[in-house]
């Protein structure tokens, strides 16, 4: 099928919008829109960081998911509480790979779920007398941690415990950081106020720990890596394109990242940030206090990680400007090899993607540096300046989504009909029931890293070996099959 | 009276990011941006209008000002 007029795009949103109540569809119309690259403010034709209609079928996720799961989850050699009752921390515990490196239980606690498992009596009577206990229990049994972050649930902001005191009694007494934040699951429309609250968490708990403290060694070429979250070990395909340059990276946040790099970071020459939703407010923070300056960058498919490598050296001296240009040359030969392996099997599919706050545009260019086209993009939670920075990467008449409910997926993937959908585990069998090809791009399918050059060729092969799946040409029954069907594998195989 | 961090993008422009609003514009004009001093009435690209107490000596850009509404 080839691609879309822009008539016909706003056709098939009029068309999904159709089923809906008046006042739904009045809402749910702002947030489909059809791409114009000559838009240069997308709150023109996309709104977006709103309210989920009730009764509609939202994917986005809580504050603390944002907090605990995304910017805290990953600090490895701090204990992160799950304040409330168990469930949260429960269903929240490990399912995100972000892969580091320690001895879990010793001195690393990344994969491990601590909570304070509320019941009536702590809701009746308030649990600040728990934490304390639970935190001195921490101590007891896990002595090499760094610190403690009390993540709070729902219920510890409805009864008003006040952890803040807690917390700073018992950092007195242990002689360690124990960081109270305030991320109640019921806070914002999303995840995104989660990051937003976990990032001046840090910022007033964490970042000013050495102010005044000289005793590290600055570099001329100190960067930090930030908001990337290590997925399968991107952390690690970036770390060594970026040293490889000569550049040092004095912190990872927060993919195998620990709690003395993030104090480090204020003393770096710039920091880098990879997911901008999740991470940009400390960034913000760090210049204008520090005045570090930050830029983002894209280390998906070799086009954007040779944009994006030249851009960092630009920061610097020609010896790094030089150096990147060796390390794009050394690794010219292997990713053009994987192009010239996968491309003429990928070539002219189709993609449509819905993922969290910044894979949707960043992933474009990794797919056409593949020769695919990506048809539909959207986010669960972006912000505006997402939408800004999206539509210059899309395709005129594409369509973008915002917080899309699933039955709109489901009819535009119907009538769109793509090769290939990205998304999220609770996408995935939907999708895949339907018959066509799925990635879940949240955790790259229990595969990865998909960062950096060593990445892209996981990427590639990852891409090929779903879409160019034999299983997909076996959804309908054999005997449901019309004769010429039949032919064609027999025709195939011999 | 929102908190708005100003700060120079790439291009050198300054940037209006208001956090608490999500909003980043990019200033068209300033009323008062010499030596001496920063600030008056600012102007956004998207129109929308903004005032400040002129600062003197100019604030170190990035900052964090408290901007008044400019049509009140």
């Amino acid at each position: 099928m080839s691609a879309l007029t822009r008539e016909e795009t706003q056709a098939l949103i009029q068309e999904v919008l159709e089923v809906y109540p008046e006042k739904a569809k009045k809402d749910r119309a702002k947030h489909l829109a059809v791409n114009d690259q000559s838009v240069e403010q997308s709150k023109k034709c996309i709104t977006s960081n709103r309210k989920s209609l009730p009764g509609v079928m939202t994917v986005r996720g809580c504050a603390y998911a944002g907090s605990k799961g995304v910017v805290w989850g990953p600090i490895k050699d701090m204990i992160h509480i799950s304040h409330g009752p168990v469930g949260c921390g429960a269903y929240s515990r490990a399912g995100r790979r972000n892969y580091y490196v320690g001895h879990t239980g010793v001195n690393t606690f990344g994969t491990m779920n601590f909570t304070s498992d509320f019941q009536e009596k702590d809701i009746v009577f308030g649990g600040d007398k728990k934490l304390d206990k639970l935190i001195s229990e921490i101590e007891g049994l896990f002595p090499l941690s760094k610190g403690i972050s009390i993540q709070s649930e729902c219920p510890i902001g409805l009864i008003g415990d006040d952890i803040e005191a807690v917390a700073k009694k018992k950092s007195k007494e242990l002689d360690k950081p124990i960081v109270p934040v305030r991320c109640e699951g019921f806070r914002g429309v999303s995840q995104s106020l989660g990051h937003h609250i976990a990032n001046d968490a840090i910022r007033d708990w964490v970042i000013g720990n050495r102010d005044g403290d000289e005793s590290f060694q600055v570099g001329p070429y100190d960067v930090a890596v930030i908001g990337d979250y290590n997925i399968g070990g991107d952390a690690w395909s970036s770390r060594i394109l970026l040293e490889e340059m000569g550049l040092r990276v004095v912190a990872q946040w927060s993919g195998d990242g620990t709690l003395s790099e993030m104090e480090l970071t204020p003393k770096v020459k710039l920091n880098l940030i990879h997911c901008y939703r999740s991470m940009n407010y400390i960034s913000r923070h760090m210049e204008e206090k520090y005045g570090v300056p930050w830029m983002e960058y894209n280390f998906f498919g070799p086009t954007k990680i040779a944009e994006s490598l030249r851009k960092i050296a630009a920061f610097f001296d020609e010896t790094i400007q030089a150096n990147a240009e060796t390390v794009i040359a050394k690794y010219t030969a292997e990713y053009e090899a994987i192009i010239a392996k996968y491309r003429p099997r990928l070539e002219g599919k189709r993609v449509m993607l819905y993922v969290g706050g910044l894979r949707p545009r960043h992933v474009i260019g990794a797919y056409e540096d593949l020769g695919m086209e990506v048809v539909g993009t959207g986010y669960e939670f972006a912000h505006n300046d997402d939408y800004d920075r999206t539509i210059k990467e899309m395709g005129n008449a594409t369509l973008l989504y915002d917080d899309i409910t699933g039955y709109e997926f489901e009819e535009f993937v119907k009538k769109v009909k793509p090769d290939l959908i990205g998304s999220g585990i609770k996408e995935k069998y939907i999708f895949q029931k339907m018959g066509i090809p799925f990635r879940q791009m949240h955790s790259w399918d229990y595969s990865g890293p998909y960062h950096g050059y060593d990445g892209f060729a996981i990427f590639a092969r990852d891409m090929d070996m779903t879409i160019n799946n034999p299983c997909w040409k076996q959804m309908q029954a054999p005997w449901q099959q019309s004769a010429e069907q039949e032919a064609a594998p027999l025709a195939a195989s011999a | 009276m929102p908190n708005v961090m100003i700060r120079k993008n790439d291009a050198g422009d300054l940037l209006f990011y208001v956090a608490k609003k999500d909003m980043e514009e990019t200033i068209a004009s300033v009323e008062l941006d010499d030596a001496e001093q920063w600030g008056g009435a600012v102007e956004l690209t998207d129109g929308s209008r903004w005032y400040i107490d002129p600062i003197s000596p100019p604030p170190a850009f990035p900052t964090t000002l408290r901007f008044k509404r400019g049509d009140e």
